[in-house]
């Protein structure tokens, strides 16, 4: 039986070890300013959990068979422990666990603790069931005023978010379907949410932040390669969380700019 | 302890009185125990329904047909609810908790058998109103266990959240009330009830972590309550405790000034400590056998005391690494995240006192002893997937997604799971004077712990991978379409886990009545529960009160006659 359970820990180990190794099944390929620290974080973090992982349940594999119930077996060690090595893996652990995290705080600092840069493409996002609306300020870079009053989800796009159109800053607002940004420059997040919370996930740029109804979220990342990517909703939000997704799409800035105004000009027509 | 005499009463005449409102810890901790196991196979077959779902989305069930994303969110729901409150909060502490705390401290009973007896008969009306909900127009909830302000505070936010949300928290009130009365209940019995010599220093680890379990609830679960009241206000009387202003498919809510994130805070003070409620008597029990079934004493047996408490203290002051991607300040989340990674010390204390406790042992692999070494397996596994999600930075990539459900369903739920297992062979032949079919418990083992890991270990591939939680479909987005065969090779695993559970329940029930006779004492182990008969009497001890001498874990004393020495035996075992 020792052997046998020795030999079973240790295949769970090793299979369960092998594919995170042969990275089998992987973050997506990353496209954003952030995915570096944040894969380089991870990989440090897997490579100590792994290898206390490893040693852990080979040991326990180990011990198992080798500390088995035998007729040949000496009586068992009579010890209550060893206070000495107690106090060396504690301090060993936390210094460890400490010191991980001490390694990845400036990685979120960097994430959540600054504001945009001036100059940063801005964006409001709106989640609601089971949607993303993307609305840029326009040349004004003022966002007009939405009133809840004056939604209508079924006629979609600027209606869907109750823009007022009695206010000017409302008329050069552009809201679309997509979210298209330019490369190499820092897009400014404002993230809401309309009726229940959504979460704004975009797994090839490393960024995730929950929308909440009543809270206008700041935040920025920065893609740093051209291409479509997948916009999911990482909170569960109602029936149709599964299929609330979109498209974002990052460009040249000429690309951009020319999506942009055709857009302005659509919307002046 | 002197209080003991007062606490005594009459063996119960009749049924009714012995078997149904019976005022018996032993009766009130089997039907705990047979609550939580009706409980588990109605929570696995949703977890199987939901597996099978995500494979095959438009198969067409037997009786229940297709499984429209609606329902499968109420059974994300039910499937959780169920499994932590009515199984992993149930069967550890009110089952065994309440079965073996008073027989191990030497007490005829718990320090109040009214409200032992009230606390299981409001845990079952609560279960009742839980299962209620999938029988009201809209069926159960759709909301997920955690139950998010706003989707779980507005009746129109989806189907399931009319009545049947309603009736989701109603029971949750209920439970979190009859938890406060078994958390009081524990707490006094522990401090006020122990045999002569029975100091709180001699007491088995079991009996401490019932204890700290029954602590940790007493202060948690007022929270929920309170929060679950609240959340029944803004749902039917129109305040706005959670609810900011706001619109629901165009339609203006009526409710403003509330803040979402008051409702994840509340619950998260309580649903944090909860996942220590449902873990700490498996940490209690696996050390209990462990130390049996090694023939040794616990390694370190104050360093386990120390580990439980600091555990269940530094608890409370996580709450938030839950809600890093919540919109809370980022700030706050540096405290939280520290805290948490300080969580994984007394954890790696407990895991390295276990490898000692092994250690120059001489292992007897009966039953029990398998379930606990698997605990530990599991343990190291599920608990080395804490330290990711603590570090608020790599919760960018990985909240909310299936790296979640991978990390606690292995530490929560499955090493849970084996506690109770562990237990549950452990206890048996205490329980019913018979034992179980070895055989069968070995296959049952086998299969376990290798098709769970086989379900719950992918789920952290998946999650790096960037699969959601709580997605009814894998086919709307294109990115995950690459990881449907891995989820089909879990959906498989999953059957045969849950087929390999039908194993133990006919074991269960067959050694009942069928079983070969079991002995006083036939692990030779060493705790008072072990100096009885078999079952033990109504008043536990048959009119004598134990009194102790020893520590709980007196394996291989050198000169002693045999390799255990009982709690009672005069013969002393020098202090440690």
């Amino acid at each position: 039986m020792g052997l046998v359970l020795l030999c079973v820990i240790w295949l769970i180990t090793f299979v369960s070890t092998y594919f995170f190794v042969a990275k089998t099944w992987w973050f997506p390929h990353g496209a954003s300013a952030s995915t570096a620290a944040i894969d380089q974080q991870f990989t440090v973090t897997f490579i100590l959990m792994g290898v206390i992982f490893v040693a852990a349940q080979l040991a326990l594999g180990y011990f198992v068979w080798k500390y088995r119930d035998q007729p040949s077996a000496a009586r068992a060690d009579y010890s209550h422990g060893n206070l000495k090595l107690e106090i060396i893996w504690t301090t060993l652990t936390a210094i460890l666990f400490v010191g991980l995290n001490l390694m990845g705080s400036p990685i979120w600092a960097a994430e959540r603790f600054r504001p945009a840069v001036d100059g940063a493409t801005r964006v409001e996002v709106i989640g609601m069931q089971f949607a993303w609306y993307f609305r840029y300020p326009g040349p004004d870079g003022k966002f007009g005023i939405a009133r809840p009053e004056l939604e209508d989800p079924s006629a979609g796009g600027e209606a869907a978010l109750g823009l007022d159109p009695a206010d000017p800053a409302s008329k050069d607002d552009v809201v679309t379907g997509i979210m298209e940004v330019p490369v190499n420059r820092e897009v400014e997040v404002i993230l809401r949410a309309h009726d229940v919370i959504h979460s704004f996930f975009v797994p090839s740029m490393r960024f995730k932040q929950d929308a909440v109804p009543g809270l206008a979220i700041h935040m920025h990342f920065t893609p740093t390669e051209t291409g479509d990517f997948e916009i999911t909703c990482a909170e569960l939000c109602g029936l149709g969380h599964y299929k609330m997704h979109g498209i974002l799409k990052v460009v040249s800035q000429d690309e951009f700019d020319k999506w942009l105004a055709d857009r302005e000009a659509e919307k002046q027509q | 302890m002197v209080a003991q005499e007062s606490h005594q009463h009459g063996a119960p005449q009749g049924f009714i009185r012995k078997w149904v409102f019976s005022l018996d810890h032993k009766v009130i901790g089997l039907q705990y125990y047979f609550l939580a196991l009706t409980a588990v196979f109605v929570g696995m077959f949703l977890s199987l329904l939901m597996r099978i779902h995500l494979i095959w989305p438009t198969a067409m069930l037997p009786l229940l047909g297709e499984i429209k994303p609606e329902t499968y969110l109420s059974l994300v729901t039910m499937h959780g609810t169920i499994m932590v409150f009515f199984v992993l909060t149930t069967a550890p502490q009110g089952g065994f908790g309440n079965y073996f705390l008073p027989i191990q401290i030497g007490a005829p009973d718990m320090a109040f058998p009214v409200l032992n007896m009230l606390s299981f008969w409001t845990t079952f009306l609560a279960y009742i109103v839980m299962l209620s909900a999938f029988f009201v127009v809209g069926g159960a909830p759709l909301h997920g266990w955690t139950g998010y302000a706003p989707l779980s505070a507005l009746q129109s936010s989806g189907p399931g959240e009319g009545l049947g949300a309603d009736l989701w928290i109603t029971s949750i009130a209920l439970f979190c009330i009859a938890s406060l009365m078994g958390a009081l209940n524990f707490i006094t019995t522990t401090l006020d009830m122990r045999a002569k010599g029975m100091t709180m220093w001699r007491m088995p680890l079991t009996c401490w972590s019932w204890f700290i379990t029954a602590i940790l609830g007493l202060l948690a679960f007022g929270v929920l309550l309170s929060a679950g009241i609240l959340l029944l206000m803004d749902r039917n009387i129109g305040t706005s405790f959670f609810l900011p202003l706001g619109t629901i498919n165009g339609q203006m809510t009526g409710h403003k000034g509330g803040s979402p994130l008051l409702w994840q805070h509340l619950f998260w003070f309580f649903g944090h400590p909860e996942v220590y409620i449902a873990i700490l008597p498996g940490m209690g029990v696996a050390s209990q056998v462990l130390s049996t079934f090694s023939r040794k004493p616990i390694f370190g047996y104050k360093a386990m005391v120390y580990a439980m408490l600091s555990i269940g203290l530094l608890g409370f002051m996580v709450w938030g690494h839950h809600m890093f991607m919540s919109g809370m300040s980022p700030y706050s989340a540096f405290a939280f995240s520290i805290m948490t990674m300080a969580i994984g010390v007394p954890s790696a204390i407990k895991t390295f006192n276990w490898l000692g406790t092994l250690h120059k042992a001489r292992i007897r692999f009966q039953s029990p002893m398998l379930f606990a070494i698997g605990f530990v397996s599991l343990f190291v596994s599920g608990g080395l997937s804490g330290p990711f999600l603590a570090q608020p930075a790599l919760d960018i990539p990985l909240h909310d997604t299936a790296f979640v459900p991978g990390h606690f369903h292995l530490i929560m739920g499955v090493a849970a799971i084996f506690g109770i297992f562990a237990a549950t062979y452990y206890w048996f032949p205490k329980m019913f004077g018979r034992m179980m079919d070895e055989k069968l418990a070995r296959i049952h083992f086998f299969l376990t712990l290798i098709g769970t890991y086989s379900v719950f270990m992918p789920m952290h591939y998946l999650g790096l991978a960037g699969q959601p939680r709580r997605y009814s479909q894998l086919t709307e987005l294109k990115y995950l379409h690459p990881l449907i065969g891995l989820n089909t090779f879990m959906t498989y695993a999953a059957i045969v886990t849950v087929a390999a559970q039908l194993i133990f329940l006919f074991n269960l029930f067959w050694s009942m009545f069928k079983g070969a006779k079991a002995s006083d004492n036939p692990w030779e182990a060493t705790t008072l529960e072990w100096t009885t008969a078999t079952p033990p009497p109504h008043d536990n001890f048959g009119g004598r009160t134990p009194v102790v001498h020893n520590g709980p874990y007196e394996y291989s004393v050198p000169g002693a006659p045999r390799d255990y020495v009982m709690q009672t035996d005069p013969a002393t075992v020098a202090a440690h």
